[in-house]
């Protein structure tokens, strides 16, 4: 009874010596407490916002956004690879900011209606749509 | 505010405990009482446990004896359980009190799965009707007569009020009053279906002169169409005169910035059979199964409070509103071509 007493204690310690090991080890882990703000948002954080915004998953699946993912238009996965915007344009990121903004200014009789998002958000947009780079 | 609207639905997560009115400054404080004697209560029964395990034996002998079961297991319960019945129902009994003045009324249906909202006069009269948005005066409270077309659906604005089950075959009450003007979020709160959790709406609180003027605007918009609200008791013959002569003044004025496509986005919104099931005032489409498109365009969501109002939402729910919300009693139009759903959604656009 006595040596199984001692035993059983031996056994806590340790048991707690590990726990308190692991807490240490995780804390380690995290950056230390100045740099751990929220960091600033950037463009691309914005551009998703203004996707929200502006309801462009009413119409396009568009990664990053898990409702709504409108099947009207193109899936918006994987933009950086398109060739051209709506089969027509060059995939450079200005031209796409425009065709965001009002699609059918820069290709005409595009289905795309011109949308209320402004010329900064059209960018940050842009900026989130090529900055899905998956390979 | 902007990151209850960016998040699939108006108004969530529910903002709960941040009341913007009297009723729900009621059911907040009823909300932290209770909070904060259900901690209470936890405390003495971690309390008690830690006795009954390594307490004192003296305090162990106290604990198991028959006078702590009687004090502690039933006249404490007892008498805290029951004065908290009463003090709950006699704070929150104002949020169901029928109309006693000249409070004003709007009727709220719960439909599979959005809200039928129509503004009715003292007497019980239907005079505006819309969906999904709820425009109060700020400082008034406002009863709301709810009810259901379908299932059990449970109306909850939380800055507003409480909330209220919409029970089929039933009106119940609710009060709601804003002390501050703001777009307040609102949900089912009743698991009705499928889309349940696509069920939202917006409640906008106005101070009295903007809702005065909204309440205007409105108007001018069913007179123009040959209907008068604040002339709906009067005489037909009177107020149809007027109503036709306003009627010519505004179509031209809305005439100057027509394009061609608001003609055949009236025609293809007939002949599409959208008129089947959505009223327009002033127009032949008298449908009543749908949300009323009366004032569609000036409404802030599409789709029961859970997409952005403009022409590309539109577009994109017309043509594919099953993939937005899958299972909604509308068809998805894609019979249509991208220059109808854009005319259609054009004309809808200027039914303010």
């Amino acid at each position: 009874m006595g040596m199984g007493s001692v035993e059983h204690r031996n056994w806590k310690a340790i048991v707690a010596g590990v726990a308190l090991a692991a807490c240490a080890a995780l804390a380690a882990c995290k950056d230390p407490v100045e740099t751990r703000r929220e960091p600033a948002i950037g463009p691309k954080d914005r551009g998703l916002i203004a996707i929200k915004r502006a309801g462009c998953g009413s119409c396009h699946e568009i990664p990053g956004l898990d409702w709504p993912s409108g099947r009207l238009g193109p899936s918006l996965d994987g933009f950086d690879d398109v060739g051209l915007i709506a089969g027509q344009l060059p995939n450079r990121p200005d031209v796409l900011a425009a065709f965001i903004r009002n699609a059918p200014s820069v290709k005409e009789g595009s289905s795309m209606p011109p949308m209320p998002i402004s010329e900064a958000e059209a960018a940050d947009i842009a900026a989130y749509l090529y900055g899905l780079d998956h390979d | 505010m902007v990151s209850t609207m960016i998040d699939a639905l108006w108004g969530w997560p529910p903002p709960v405990l941040d009341p913007a009115g009297p009723y729900s400054g009621k059911v907040t404080t009823l909300a932290w009482s209770l909070f904060g004697l259900g901690a209470f209560v936890t405390l003495v029964v971690v309390f008690a446990l830690w006795v009954a395990i390594k307490g004192p034996d003296k305090w162990k002998a106290k604990l198991g004896g028959e006078r702590a079961i009687l004090l502690g297991g039933v006249a404490f319960p007892g008498v805290v359980l029951t004065a908290l019945l009463v003090w709950g129902l006699t704070l929150t009994a104002s949020l169901t009190e029928p109309i006693h003045g000249d409070e004003m009324r709007i009727r709220v249906t719960g439909e599979m799965w959005w809200f039928r909202v129509q503004y009715l006069d003292p007497s019980g009269a239907v005079v505006m009707e819309d969906a999904n948005e709820i425009h109060i005066p700020v400082g008034r409270p406002v009863v709301l007569e709810l009810e259901s077309a379908d299932v059990i659906h449970s109306f909850w604005v939380p800055h507003l009020s409480g909330k209220k089950d919409m029970i089929p075959g039933r009106r119940t009450l609710l009060r709601i009053e804003a002390d501050r003007p703001g777009e307040f979020g609102g949900v089912c709160a009743e698991y009705c279906g499928r889309q349940h959790a696509l069920m939202g709406f917006v409640a906008v609180a106005h101070e009295d002169d903007d809702f005065r003027e909204w309440y205007a605007e409105r108007n001018e918009r069913l007179v123009s169409a040959g209907l008068d609200i604040t002339r709906q008791v009067e005489s037909s013959s009177g107020s149809g005169t007027q109503g036709s002569e306003r009627s010519t003044v505004t179509r031209t004025g809305a005439g100057a910035n027509t394009n061609s496509g608001q003609q055949s986005g009236r025609t293809l919104f007939m002949q599409s059979g959208c008129a089947a099931c959505h009223r327009v005032a002033g127009t032949e489409a008298n449908g009543l199964a749908g949300p009323d498109l009366t004032h569609v365009g000036s409404r802030r969501t599409l789709g029961a409070g859970i997409l952005p109002n403009n022409r590309g939402t539109l577009i994109g729910w017309i043509g594919d509103s099953q993939s937005l919300k899958p299972g909604n009693r509308m068809p998805s139009y894609d019979m249509l071509n991208a220059d109808e759903l854009e005319a259609i959604a054009i004309w809808l656009e200027q039914q303010k």
